[in-house]
């Protein structure tokens, strides 16, 4: 099984770490992991302002660089939505779509339902909250929301319930949005920013010492925030945690 | 009471700047939200009963032409005279037409989003009929002489000391009360009068059933039935999607509505109006004003299975935290900013973006309407009829530009880590709109595909 590596580019450019971690976590494994170079970026950020035209191009190049592997895996719920679920729109002609659609998994997803994970050698002896992306929630549907009312599952808390000595906090709105939103971030400034600290502070009063989640987008919205206040809560991104990256 | 086309992001920095009302709109909004999830999850077939109404609504809407003559036929059998109005106008213009025949100057008028929609109120005054509305909310807000904010709790951006001010001013209570209980009752004693001397009682419809050509008509103040049975005239008006084909279909319908809207298992009164009382008359107004339009367009005609819950307002974060006014169409809330556009793409523009996709209305809607998506195909034609600010419009051509090319985009990721080294000073400038609330991560020494290219070979 070959596997693709996905490094979303603002990832790529600004976390770094947060890619190692993903690469470190998947050869533990032993997987076969490749990053193939010539990968750029989804196209989300021009899908989501409803750019469709300005997608085409840069989903035939990911579509592309992306066929010869089996699997392509991605820490970001956000990213494997963008190709799972919106290139049917613009790329559904291109060779590979039908492969490549199907076949990009989010991190979580693919260590929980391709990989069938057991076990996870890491430990992380502090009480954690869980922000849930919606996109990794309500696209690719990663755990039951709550607005649904079918059987509980969560596939991240379920990964996150093997770590060592983690305590998983309870929040009292355990899926409200973030408010990052990509361009809502700063088109809809005023509002990205109370949706931000309003989850920072059910974060705090449920005594969490870190946040974490599958997304680097909202939490580097969240992160921002919680720099700027001095609030006392570290943020990680999930790939860190069960990579045993961070201590 | 006209609507005001507005940018949202302006009206919702406005709002959220009052902190301790946005804290307490949210709250209050939460708290419905959790009330609904409550009551929906005490029917284990939750989830069956929202395909199967959304499957009926699509059935509905997909035969809609059969359904409506088959209401229209069972109705007029019942003695209810139908009138068909093709846009807001026409509707007010008929409800004015049968109040003028019969001389009639005051009537009182339930919920209704519809007259809201189509103006009817000013439509009336202007012509010298005065129109009470007597649902509570929509009372307050009638009084503050403001539209609605919410389809369900028309008034609840207004606090309780407001509501006795404006009490006190319009109907003489104490100065200063701000009990809920004593204005309530303060504001029925006073609309009592009112049904008492009205001379017609107009109602929206809930739901119209083809099959017997009844209308029904779902509130919790009983304010429609006082309202139809005192007076002489009903007028019921009805957007056309309102259409179910049976009356069995009703037991889907209202074991959603009441739990989607306010968590209780059923409307304290669903009223069936089976034809007009002995010597009365009842009119229903069957409107289009856009509906079939909205029908023809492929991505969007579901929203027109909306129930009016007001569930998606509720769970909407930026709804909670930028009130309905900020949306500046009768109908605010993820299904308004569907619906706005098509009405008006260019004026309402700003309401698809209003959204972080984030898709909790989505799940919450009782009839399944993929209200994100939906938010998400009215940006795509926004692009298309060339109505993005100009700016953004090139900042994603250059994007899709840079990332079509690995090179390009190398280069560019480069030169960006580069610009976030700058001093703090010129970082954090006024165009940083970011960095006006939050810093920016530190920038990293190197990519990973920096990283990765160095050190390939240990890493295969
Ligand atoms: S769109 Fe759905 S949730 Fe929103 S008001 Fe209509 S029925 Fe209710």
């Amino acid at each position: 099984m070959k596997i693709g590596l996905f490094i979303p580019c603002y990832v790529d450019q600004l976390y770094p770490h947060v890619a190692k971690a993903t690469l470190t976590l998947l050869q533990q494994l032993n997987l076969d992991v490749d990053y193939p170079l010539a990968q750029t970026c989804c196209g989300q950020p021009m899908g989501n302002t409803g750019c469709s035209d300005d997608v085409k191009p840069v989903a035939e190049h990911f579509i592309k660089t992306f066929k010869p592997y089996d699997y392509i895996v991605c820490p970001s719920g956000s990213c494997t939505s963008m190709v799972r679920n919106h290139y049917k729109d613009v790329a559904s002609h291109c060779e590979g779509y039908d492969h490549v659609s199907t076949r990009t998994m989010e991190l979580c997803e693919f260590l929980v339902d391709v990989i069938q994970i057991k076990e996870i050698n890491a430990s992380l002896p502090y009480r954690v909250g869980l922000h849930q992306s919606c996109h990794g929630l309500r696209e690719l549907r990663l755990a039951k929301s709550s607005e649904r009312m079918d059987a509980p599952f969560s596939k991240v808390t379920q990964l996150l319930a093997m770590v060592k000595g983690i305590e998983l906090v309870e929040l009292d709105r355990k899926d409200e949005c973030c408010g990052f939103g990509g361009t809502f971030a700063i088109a809809e400034e005023a509002i990205s920013c109370q949706m931000g600290k309003d989850r920072i502070a059910d974060h705090l009063q449920a005594g969490a010492q870190i946040m974490t989640g599958i997304d680097m987008s909202c939490l580097m919205h969240l992160n921002g925030l919680i720099t700027r206040n001095g609030d006392p809560l570290r943020v990680v991104h999930i790939a860190e945690i069960l990579a045993g990256t961070i201590k | 009471m006209t609507q005001m086309h507005t940018h949202h992001p302006k009206k919702a920095a406005a709002f959220v700047s009052d902190q301790a009302r946005t804290t307490w709109h949210n709250k209050a909004l939460w708290f419905v939200r959790q009330k609904r999830d409550k009551a929906a999850a005490s029917l284990p077939e939750w989830e069956q009963l929202r395909d199967t109404a959304a499957q009926i609504k699509a059935h509905s809407l997909s035969n809609l032409d059969e359904y409506l003559e088959e209401f229209e036929r069972n109705a007029q059998a019942k003695g209810i005279t139908i009138h068909w109005a093709a846009t807001g106008d026409e509707h007010n213009q008929i409800v004015y037409d049968i109040l003028k025949t019969h001389q009639v100057r005051e009537v009182v008028k339930s919920k209704s989003m519809l007259t809201e929609e189509c103006h009817l109120n000013p439509f009336l005054e202007k012509r010298g009929i005065t129109v009470i509305d007597t649902d509570l909310g929509e009372r307050i807000v009638q009084l503050r002489n403001e539209p609605p904010s919410h389809i369900v709790l028309p008034a609840i951006h207004v606090k309780k000391e407001e509501i006795g001010e404006l009490f006190h001013e319009h109907m003489g209570t104490k100065k200063g009360a701000s009990d809920p209980k004593y204005l309530t009752e303060s504001a029925r004693l006073d609309l009592r009068k009112k049904f008492l001397d009205a001379e017609a009682g107009i109602t929206g419809v809930n739901f119209a059933v083809a099959e017997t050509g009844s209308v029904v008509v779902c509130t919790n103040e009983g304010n429609a039935d006082l309202g139809t049975v005192l007076p002489p005239i009903h007028i019921a008006c009805m957007g056309l999607e309102k259409i179910i084909p049976k009356q069995e279909n009703l037991g889907v319908f209202l074991r959603l509505l009441a739990r989607s809207a306010t968590g209780q298992p059923i409307t304290t009164y669903s009223s069936h109006f089976n034809g007009p009382q002995k010597g009365s008359e009842m009119h229903v107004v069957i409107v289009d004003n856009g509906r079939s339009e909205l029908l023809s367009r492929k991505k969007f005609w579901r929203s027109l299975s909306c129930i009016r819950c007001g569930a998606c307002m509720n769970t909407c974060p930026i709804y909670r935290r930028s009130g309905g006014h900020s949306y500046g169409y009768v109908i605010p809330g993820p299904i308004g900013s569907v619906l706005a556009p098509n009405k008006d793409l260019a004026a309402h523009k700003s309401l698809p973006f209003a959204s972080t996709l984030c898709g909790s209305c989505t799940d919450v809607c009782p009839v399944k309407i993929d209200l994100h998506h939906q938010l998400l195909a009215w940006r795509e034609e926004v692009v298309k009829a060339g109505k993005l600010n100009p700016g953004k419009r090139l900042a994603m051509k250059l994007t899709s530009w840079v990332l079509q090319s690995p090179q390009r985009y190398k280069l560019a990721g480069k030169c960006a880590r580069l610009a976030m080294k700058l001093p703090r000073v010129f970082l954090y400038n006024p165009l940083n709109i970011w960095g006006r609330q939050r810093d920016l991560p530190p920038a990293p020494p190197e990519s990973f595909q920096e990283w990765y290219t160095k050190n390939r070979d240990k890493n295969s």
